[in-house]
């Protein structure tokens, strides 16, 4: 389960109202590489994670990124504050403005709505986390494109503090991406998968390793 | 008080930082000793200005809450308001 905490995990405090650039940064929101899609990307993931290091990667990163949604939203709340008929007409917020009004809706910049077809669950630790270290990637990328359209410190300072957990976030999902791999058959990582073939579970390393798991595939030697 | 809100609510998000951060590196360096300890002292300065805050200010947790005559977890500002 999981309990609010009523406090930003970076404070947002934007002077200036920019509906131009809310219509950028909303797609960290709702976008393909966005916060919402990382949140239910790693949070899904976790069940089918043998590993419970992993799966304490995947907890707390996924949650992390529920913080960083906020974050987001917290931005595009404040930079469409106020608005004027005028000021929504002339940014070109008016598309956005006529089915939402200065609501939040979880879409990409272009438009395009939120859908789970974002990110994948494979059910297979190793596919998982190798998509897991491309998301993170891709939002950082997503971030300095965002960073080369602003000048506003105000909006550049909790953005550069988005950016820089996607770098931290990678490290941690190479590190549970190695850890992943320990528990594997160093000669070939993908002779089963961990998360499916039950022949082989954590607990019956021992069991595997001396070749009387009744696994199919040869990858004893 | 030694500390105004704002002092107090800026020193709640560094140490849980602080937290969310170590607590990341922990989930992948599980027996690392200064990584725990580092943990263990900013969890607990963090549990501490949590309660402070509640007392003076209100609350930024549930548990951390004094209700009286006005269940302020409700009422007080949301931390997405550019006022307050």
């Amino acid at each position: 389960m999981w309990n609010y905490e009523k406090r930003l995990q970076y404070p947002v405090k934007i002077k200036n109202p920019d509906p131009k650039m809310a219509q950028v940064i909303i797609s960290q929101f709702g976008g393909p590489d966005g916060e919402l899609a990382a949140s239910m990307r790693y949070l899904s993931q976790r069940y089918a994670m043998p590993y419970h290091e992993v799966c304490g990667v995947l907890t707390d990163i996924g949650t992390e990124e529920l913080a960083h949604m906020e974050i987001v939203s917290a931005i595009v709340h404040q930079l469409t504050r106020n608005l004027s008929v005028e000021e929504i007409k002339k940014s070109g917020f008016d598309k956005y403005y006529v089915d939402h009004t200065l609501g939040l809706w979880p879409q990409s910049a272009g438009g395009e709505a939120f859908t789970s077809k974002f990110f994948q669950s494979k059910g297979d630790p190793i596919t998982d986390l190798t998509e897991d270290l491309a998301a993170e990637q891709k939002a950082r990328t997503t971030y300095d494109n965002i960073l080369r359209l602003i000048d506003d410190p105000d909006i550049i300072d909790p953005i550069r503090f988005l950016r820089q957990r996607e770098l931290v976030h990678f490290q941690r999902f190479g590190e549970a991406l190695r850890t992943v791999q320990d528990h594997l058959d160093a000669k070939n990582f993908y002779a089963f998968n961990p998360a499916f073939d039950k022949a082989w579970q954590p607990s019956r390393e021992g069991e595997h390793n001396s070749g009387n798991c009744g696994c199919k595939q040869n990858h004893m030697k | 008080m030694r500390y105004s809100k704002k002092e107090l609510l800026d020193y709640i998000n560094v140490v849980s930082f602080a937290v969310d951060d170590v607590k990341l590196y922990l989930d992948t360096h599980p027996t690392d000793e200064a990584a725990i300890e580092y943990f263990n002292n900013y969890q607990k300065a963090r549990n501490q200005a949590l309660k402070e805050y509640a007392a003076a200010f209100g609350p930024l947790t549930i548990d951390t809450a004094v209700i009286r005559s006005e269940f302020t977890w409700a009422t007080q500002h949301w931390p997405w308001e550019w006022e307050g």
